[in-house]
C-alpha cells in the first residue's frame, strides 16, 4: 500500500508539453535548417534548380521505400540488417528474369526474391527464437553471396523500356516515376502503421511484448510480418536502383542498410520500439539525401563528406533522442 | 559489547497521506534469529528499507554498534555491517561465484589487475566458516536456486555483516533447500549473527525464529519470544481488531448450480499437481494461498499462457483446448494479471491504444481500426470506471496505480467475458480504488458472470467470494463456502474468518 499508489504525475503545462513535441518532431526543423542552410550557402551555385532536388528525391527514393517498412521493423523492437543485400540481390534476379522470361517474369522474380528472404528471416527469428540482428546479418552475407554467384559478379544489363521507365528514369507527366515510388509508399506506409490493426499491433509488440502476448496477439506473427514486409520493400528498391541504373549488379544497395536506419532513427522512430513514425523516416531520407547533395556541391572530398555525415547524423540522433529517452 | 545489534525507536514514516509506520520500536540482538511479521501494508518493508538507508524516517533513531543515527544511507548501513539478502537475488549469473562475492571490490595484484586467486581463497575461508560447500569457480546461473541463495549469504557475509535480514528467503526453495538454508542459519545464530527474518509462512517462523515482532497498520503490536506464542494467538495478533474498512460483506450470492467451467486434473508442464475444481455461473471463486504456492499458474494456465498437457477443461459442457492466449479470449475468458506494468499495459502508450489491444477485430472492418470507434472504447471505459485521467489519448504511465489498473480492468471487461480471472488486482492501488474493484466483481456476478478471484488480502478474499480454494504446492487441498468461514456477526465474525482461514493456508504448507 506504500509506493506506487501515490505516484501520479501532475498535469503537464503546455509549455511543457511544446518543449517535448519539439524535441520529438527535431527532424522537422532540423530538415528545415539544413535546407535553409544549404539553400543560402549554395543558391547560387545551383541548389535550388528544380532538377537538383528531384535529382535528390530520385537519389533518395530506394532509400525512403525501405525506410518505411525498417519503421515497422524498428517499431516492433526488432532489426533487419539484410535490406542492402536484398536490394542488390533482387536487382540481379530481376534483370536476369527479364532477359530470360520477358517483364512480368522479371517482376515476379524480384517481388518473390523478397518474400524468400523475408519468410526465410521470420522463420529462422521467430520458430528458432535467434535474434532478428543475428539472422538478418547471417541473411546479408547470404544474399550477396547468391547475387555475385549467380551473376558471375558482372553487370547484368535490362534493355526492357517500359521496365527501365516505370522503375527508373521515365515520368508520369511532368513528375519522374521515382517521385511517385517514394510518395506510394509513405502514404501506404503511414496509414498502415497508424490506421490498421497490423500496425497497432506492431507497436503493442514492441511497446511491450509481455503485455501484447497477455492481450492475445500472436506476437510471433506480427515479427515475421513487419520482416516479411522489410524483405519486400528492399525487394522493390532493388528493382528500382536497376531499374534506374538499367541493369542488376551484386554491389547496388551495398551498405544502404546503415543508411535505412539513420533515416528512420533520425525520424524519430524508437530504436527499441514502441514508436515510430512513416513521415518522419521520409522526411529522415530526405535529409541524408540533402546533406549527401550539399556536401557534393560544396566541392567536398568523398573522405570529407563521409566524415561531414556522419558527424550531421550523430548530432541530429542525438537531438531527437534526449526528449524520447524511457526513464 | 551488548547484545543489542539493531534498536529502531520511535520510526515514524509518511509518504504522502499514508502513515505507513507510527512511533514503531523494533529491537534484533545478537545471537538470536527474529521474525518481523504483518499482513501485507503492516509496514514490514519499510522498516527493512529505513533500516538498509534506503529510506529515511520523518522522526525517531536507528543505533547500531552503539552509534544513534537520526537515518541511514545504503552505505553507512552497509558499512554498520547491515547486510540484506533480496526476494529477487541480485547475483549476477554469468558471473562465478567467487566474482560475484566480490563484486565492486574485487581484490588486486601488485599490478592492479584482478586477482581471482585471493578471490576464489576468500571465497573459500567464507564457505569454510559457515560449514558450506560450493565450488568458488563455478557460474552462478549453473547453481540451483537453494544454493543461490547461499551464495548470497556468503557474499553479504564477505562484506562483514553482521545484521543479515531475510525477507522471504524460502519462497522459492524446495523443502530440501529449506533445510539446508535453515542449518545455515542456526549456525550464524550460534556465532553471534543478528538476524532479521520475514516470512508468511508461519511453521517457518516456529521452527527457525527466537522472538517475534509484529507489525500491523503501521503501529507495533507486539515482540515476545515466539514461545509464548501459538499459531492462533499469533495470526490474531497480525490480524488484530479491526478491519480496514473494506467493501462491505458480499450480498446474497448469485451463484447458480449450473457449472460453466469445469477442471478434471489439470496441469501444465512445469507442475507435477493436477488441479480439479467447478466454477459456477454467477460465482466468484477466491484462490488463497502463499506465495509461489501456484496460484497464478493455474490462472495463466487457463487462459493459454502455459497450455495444459494433460486433464480436461470443460466450459459449458464441452471439452476444449486452450493454447493461446487468443483461444482463451475466443472461449469467453480473460485475465487480469497479477503484474500490470509488465503484463496488463503498454506503459508508454495512451489508454486508447491500450484498450484496443484484446479487441482489434471488433474496432472496425477489414485491416482498418476506426479512430471514431477507438475513442469511443476509451471514453466508455473511462467514464464506466470513473478513471481519472486527462483523456483517452494520455499516456498509461502518467495514471497512478489504481488508474493503471481500472484501466487493465475496463479493457477486458469490454471484452464482455463470461469468466474473468483477476490475479491479485487490488496489489499496490489506495483502498478507494480497493473497494471499486472489489464492487466491480461483485457487480459482475450479479450479472451471471463467473469470477476466479486470486489474492493474498485474506479480508478481500472473504468479502468478495463466495467460494475459497485454497491452493498449496500446486494443488487445491481444501475448497469451502465462505459462509463456513462467517459464521460470527460484524467485525468479530470476519476476523475470526480471516483467522480461520489463515489456519487453514498455514495447516496447507504442514502437509510436506
Amino acid at each position: 500500500m506504500t509506493d506506487n499508489t501515490v505516484l501520479s504525475a501532475p498535469p503537464q503545462s503546455r509549455l511543457q508539453r511544446f518543449a517535448k513535441g519539439w524535441r520529438q518532431n527535431i527532424i522537422y526543423i532540423g530538415f528545415i535548417l539544413v535546407f535553409l542552410f544549404f539553400a543560402i550557402t549554395l543558391g547560387d551555385r545551383g541548389f535550388l534548380d528544380t532538377r537538383n532536388l528531384l535529382n535528390i528525391v530520385r537519389q533518395t527514393t530506394m532509400i525512403a521505400v525501405m525506410a518505411v517498412a525498417m519503421t515497422f521493423v524498428l517499431s516492433a523492437g526488432e532489426i533487419d540488417l539484410s535490406v542492402g543485400a536484398v536490394a542488390g540481390l533482387a536487382s540481379v534476379t530481376t534483370a536476369m528474369a527479364i532477359s530470360w522470361g520477358g517483364l512480368f517474369f522479371g517482376l515476379a522474380t524480384g517481388v518473390t526474391t523478397g518474400l524468400v528472404v523475408g519468410v526465410v528471416n521470420g522463420l529462422l527469428s521467430t520458430r528458432l527464437m535467434i535474434p532478428t540482428f543475428l539472422t538478418t546479418l547471417a541473411m546479408m552475407g547470404v544474399c550477396k553471396g547468391i547475387s555475385m554467384w549467380i551473376s558471375g559478379t558482372a553487370s547484368i544489363p535490362i534493355l526492357d523500356e517500359t521496365y527501365t521507365s516505370v522503375f527508373g528514369g521515365g515520368n508520369l507527366g511532368p513528375v519522374p516515376s521515382l517521385v511517385l515510388w517514394m510518395v506510394a509508399a509513405a502514404i501506404i506506409g503511414h496509414i498502415l502503421l497508424k490506421k490498421t490493426k497490423f500496425g497497432h499491433r506492431v507497436l503493442a509488440v514492441g511497446g511491450n511484448v509481455v503485455a501484447a502476448r497477455y492481450s492475445g496477439i500472436d506476437t510471433g506473427r506480427v515479427k515475421l510480418g513487419v520482416l516479411v514486409m522489410s524483405a519486400l520493400a528492399a525487394s522493390i528498391a532493388g528493382m528500382l536502383y536497376a531499374g534506374r541504373l538499367q541493369s542488376g549488379r551484386f554491389q547496388l544497395g551495398e551498405g544502404d542498410e546503415l543508411s535505412v536506419i539513420a533515416a528512420v532513427v533520425l525520424g524519430g522512430t524508437s530504436l527499441f520500439g514502441g514508436r515510430g513514425t512513416v513521415v518522419g523516416s521520409i522526411v529522415g531520407a530526405l535529409m541524408i539525401g540533402v546533406i549527401n547533395n550539399g556536401l557534393i556541391l560544396m566541392g567536398l572530398e568523398y573522405s570529407q563528406q563521409l566524415i561531414a555525415r556522419g558527424a550531421i547524423i550523430i548530432l541530429a540522433v542525438a537531438l531527437s533522442q534526449t526528449g524520447s529517452r524511457q526513464r | 559489547m551488548s547484545d543489542t545489534a539493531v534498536q529502531m525507536a520511535a520510526i515514524d514514516k509518511r509518504f504522502g497521506g499514508i502513515h505507513a509506520l507510527r512511533h514503531v520500536s523494533f529491537t534484533a540482538r545478537f545471537g538470536e534469529i527474529t521474525a518481523l511479521l504483518g499482513e501485507n501494508g503492516a509496514g514490514k518493508s519499510t522498516i527493512l528499507k529505513i533500516l538498509r538507508g534506503v529510506e529515511a524516517p520523518d522522526s525517531g533513531t536507528i543505533t547500531l554498534r552503539g552509534q544513534s543515527f537520526d537515518r541511514l544511507t545504503p552505505q553507512s548501513a552497509r558499512a554498520l555491517g547491515v547486510g540484506m539478502i533480496f526476494q529477487e537475488l541480485s547475483l549476477v549469473p554469468t558471473l562465478t561465484v567467487a566474482q560475484n562475492m566480490f563484486l565492486g571490490h574485487e581484490p588486486c595484484n601488485a599490478l592492479g589487475l584482478i586477482d581471482e586467486t585471493a578471490m576464489e581463497r576468500g571465497a573459500k575461508t567464507i564457505f569454510a566458516s559457515i560449514g558450506v560447500y560450493i565450488d568458488p569457480q563455478a557460474e552462478v546461473g549453473a547453481l540451483s536456486t537453494g544454493l543461490q541463495q547461499l551464495v548470497e549469504i556468503a557474499k553479504v557475509l564477505n562484506q562483514d555483516a553482521e545484521v543479515l535480514v531475510l525477507d522471504e528467503p524460502t519462497s522459492a526453495l524446495s523443502g530440501q533447500e529449506v533445510d539446508v538454508l535453515f542449518d545455515l542459519l542456526g549456525r550464524l545464530r550460534a556465532s553471534g549473527k543478528a538476524i532479521i527474518y520475514v516470512s508468511h509462512r508461519m511453521d517457518e517462523i516456529f521452527r527457525i525464529t527466537d522472538r517475534a515482532t509484529v507489525l500491523r497498520n503501521g503501529s507495533l503490536v507486539a515482540s515476545r519470544p515466539i514461545s509464548e506464542y501459538t499459531l492462533p494467538s499469533l495470526i490474531a495478533d497480525m490480524i488484530g481488531r479491526q478491519t480496514q474498512g473494506l467493501a462491505a460483506p458480499p450480498g446474497p450470492s448469485a451463484a447458480t448450480k449450473e457449472v460453466v467451467l469445469s477442471l478434471r486434473g489439470v496441469t501444465s508442464t512445469a507442475r507435477p499437481n493436477p488441479v480439479t475444481f467447478d466454477l459456477h455461473r454467477g460465482e466468484v471463486l477466491g484462490l488463497a494461498g502463499l506465495m509461489g504456492s501456484g496460484r497464478s499458474r493455474i490462472a495463466r494456465m487457463l487462459f493459454g499462457l502455459e497450455p495444459a498437457v494433460a486433464g480436461e477443461i470443460i466450459l459449458h459442457g464441452q471439452p476444449i483446448r486452450i493454447s493461446t492466449p487468443s483461444q482463451a479470449i475466443e472461449a469467453g475468458l480473460a485475465l487480469i494479471p497479477e503484474d500490470r506494468r509488465r503484463q496488463g499495459l503498454v506503459l508508454a502508450h495512451s489508454i486508447e491504444a491500450n484498450v484496443a489491444l484484446p479487441m482489434l477485430g471488433a474496432l472496425g472492418r477489414g485491416p482498418f481500426v476506426q479512430a471514431a470507434k477507438l475513442r469511443a472504447l476509451a471514453a466508455r471505459i473511462i467514464a464506466r470506471l470513473a478513471i481519472k485521467a486527462g483523456g483517452g489519448e494520455v499516456a498509461a504511465n502518467t495514471l497512478s496505480g489504481g488508474n493503471q489498473q481500472k484501466i487493465v480492468i475496463g479493457k477486458w471487461l469490454e471484452t464482455r467475458p463470461e469468466i474473468l480471472i483477476l490475479d491479485e488486482p487490488t496489489a499496490g492501488i489506495d483502498i478507494g480504488a480497493k473497494s471499486e474493484v472489489l464492487g466491480i466483481v461483485r457487480d459482475l456476478a450479479a450479472a451471471g458472470k463467473s469470477v476466479i478471484f486470486i489474492s493474498s488480502e485474506l479480508a478481500e478474499l472473504i468479502a468478495v467470494s463466495d467460494r475459497i480454494a485454497v491452493v498449496s504446492r500446486g494443488e487445491i487441498v481444501k475448497t469451502l463456502k465462505t459462509s463456513q468461514l462467517t459464521l460470527g456477526d460484524g467485525h468479530d465474525g470476519s476476523l475470526r474468518a480471516e483467522e480461520a482461514l489463515q489456519l487453514i493456508i498455514q495447516g496447507g504448507m504442514n502437509h510436506d
